[in-house]
């Protein structure tokens, strides 16, 4: 055997390796997505939009509504929260504490954050917050999720800041720039879709978070858009639902996996859409 | 009795910057050793010599680049406009308005055409919109790129061609109205056509900007130049009008590297 024909069988083996692995991957994904979907689709109705979680064995159809709206209000707020926190702490590890000895702190405690179980947030949450107030509430949900939002912001962030070619940061101070000119007026914009992207992701992750919820904001049956109650919320109904002996129930579980399903799926395509003219 | 006609023949030179027992220091490596320079007003002036001579090191002294990196340190005197701009009281974000910069590779910012020419501008001045647009106008002109992208100003200055690119940078440089406009080997990324033009646009600018060029090039250098100086080391070997230093060097070691034996 030469020297090209085995090179070529190298060629021919790694490839079919990273291939297999991958469809492994895809295989997965795809009974997950179909999974989902099959299950998900026969709940789908007006109801699903338009009624409260129904109570155990109840007679007519329930749907969602409570939960979605309280989901989307605390995933808002969460998301109103850590973006902005999250920012300015990246801002500060790329473009001022790159190697100091606050930014290096800085930068591992945020490591940290971003691989603790999210379970734990939720536990501190409620001994500092719940047990504190007394009581589940939207607003301990808030806190729970914008303290997953922070270190995922944070890190996306920093590293796309640190990508900016240092060239075009000297180009801007040959203008006469101040530093925070610079920063604010060309290396932010210039790594604008990235940190976008970073956020999109932070929603995603807290979209279908359900431990520091179940500590938090727990549930609630009803309407109710009051963040000082507890409030309903999708990954908690569905965690309720379909541990359940009520049919309906399970079948509302399924509906509500589909949605957060599509609605990450949706958040990562209109990422991709958004950014894609950009380099 | 002359002196009059002379005068209106060739305008006297004026020393636009003046290095004075000028040293550099990148933490303790001594980069630049006991540089004496003048540069004059609007003549285009090269540094040339080896790789890591220090060429660049001295232009980036010029607009104070190197207070970027707090290891790294002037001594000495740096005059421009009369001062010492290594003083501690100097503007820096002044300075850089006086002292525009162009690059290696070409850095167009992420907006577009016409805020890439702008932006310099709302920094050191106010202006109403119709000034601004013959601000930009003017700079994109002077740079030779008006033409090309005046159909497109919104469009993104990243959509540009890299000859257009670098135009469109050095048409941001000259948009603040800088005496003096430092450019670092501002054709080694580009083309044999785009640089035939930038090569040009240097000759045209000189008659209103002070031009200092770092190249590697010295055919480039012996194109463009009114004055050379060579340099090795960090030393200041040669410096001189730009026709006696290629055609009769005084030093060995200039001309064994301007007729290629080295370097």
């Amino acid at each position: 055997m030469n020297l090209h024909q085995s090179r070529y069988l190298t060629n021919r083996v790694a490839l079919a390796l990273s291939l297999s692995a991958m469809a492994f991957g895809i295989f997965w994904l795809m009974w997950i997505l179909w999974t989902v979907l099959d299950l998900g689709i026969a709940g789908l109705s007006l109801d699903l939009f338009t009624k409260m979680t129904p109570p155990p064995g109840a007679k007519e159809a329930g749907g969602l509504a409570n939960a979605i709206a309280g989901s989307a209000i605390m995933v808002g707020l969460a998301t109103a929260i850590g973006t902005p926190i999250g920012i300015l702490s990246g801002v500060y590890l790329a473009e001022y504490g790159q190697s100091t000895w606050l930014g290096n702190v800085t930068r591992f405690i945020n490591d940290v954050l971003l691989s603790a179980p999210s379970i734990v947030i939720g536990l501190f949450i409620y001994a500092v917050y719940v047990a504190q107030v007394g009581g589940f509430s939207g607003w301990a949900g808030v806190i729970a999720l914008a303290l997953i939002v922070i270190p995922v912001v944070v890190r996306t962030t920093e590293n796309m800041l640190i990508l900016v070619p240092n060239s075009l940061r000297e180009a801007v101070y040959a203008l006469g720039a101040r530093k925070w000119e610079v920063i604010l007026k060309v290396t932010i914009r210039a790594s604008k879709a990235g940190i976008i992207t970073g956020i999109l992701l932070a929603v995603a992750r807290i979209a279908g978070e359900t431990a520091p919820l179940l500590f938090t904001s727990l549930s609630n049956q009803f309407w109710s858009l009051n963040l000082n109650e507890p409030m309903a919320n999708l990954p908690v109904t569905i965690f309720k639902f379909a541990m359940s002996p009520f049919t309906d129930w399970q079948q509302l579980a399924w509906a509500g996996v589909f949605l957060i399903t599509l609605g990450v799926l949706a958040i990562n395509v209109a990422a991709r859409v958004l950014f894609q003219e950009k380099r | 009795m002359n002196a009059v006609a002379e005068e209106i023949a060739a305008p006297p030179l004026v020393t636009e910057v003046a290095f004075r027992n000028f040293n550099f220091y990148y933490g303790k490596f001594h980069a630049l050793k006991n540089i004496n320079l003048e540069i004059f007003r609007r003549q285009v002036t090269a540094f040339i010599g080896p790789s890591g001579c220090g060429k660049s090191t001295l232009l980036r002294t010029i607009n104070r680049m190197y207070d970027l990196y707090p290891e790294q340190r002037a001594e000495g005197e740096l005059i421009l406009g009369g001062k010492d701009i290594l003083s501690r009281g100097t503007d820096i974000y002044d300075l850089r308005a006086k002292v525009g910069m162009v690059f290696q590779k070409p850095t167009p910012f992420p907006m577009s055409i016409y805020d890439n020419i702008a932006f310099g501008v709302r920094l050191h001045e106010k202006m109403g919109r119709g000034e601004m647009d013959e601000r930009v106008e003017w700079a994109l002109k002077k740079a030779a790129l008006w033409g090309e992208v005046k159909d497109k100003l919104g469009q993104s200055g990243m959509s540009l061609s890299g000859g257009q690119q670098q135009r469109l940078c050095i048409a941001r440089g000259i948009a603040v109205k800088p005496q003096v406009l430092l450019l670092d080997e501002p054709t080694s990324a580009l083309d044999p056509i785009s640089t035939l033009k930038i090569e040009e646009l240097i000759t045209d600018l000189a008659d209103d900007f002070t031009i200092v060029i770092v190249t590697h090039n010295m055919q480039q250098a012996a194109r463009v130049s009114d004055y050379t100086a060579y340099m090795y080391l960090g030393d200041l070997v040669e410096f001189g009008e730009t026709d006696r230093i290629f055609l009769k060097p005084t030093r060995k070691e200039t001309e064994d590297y301007i007729t290629g034996r080295f370097g």
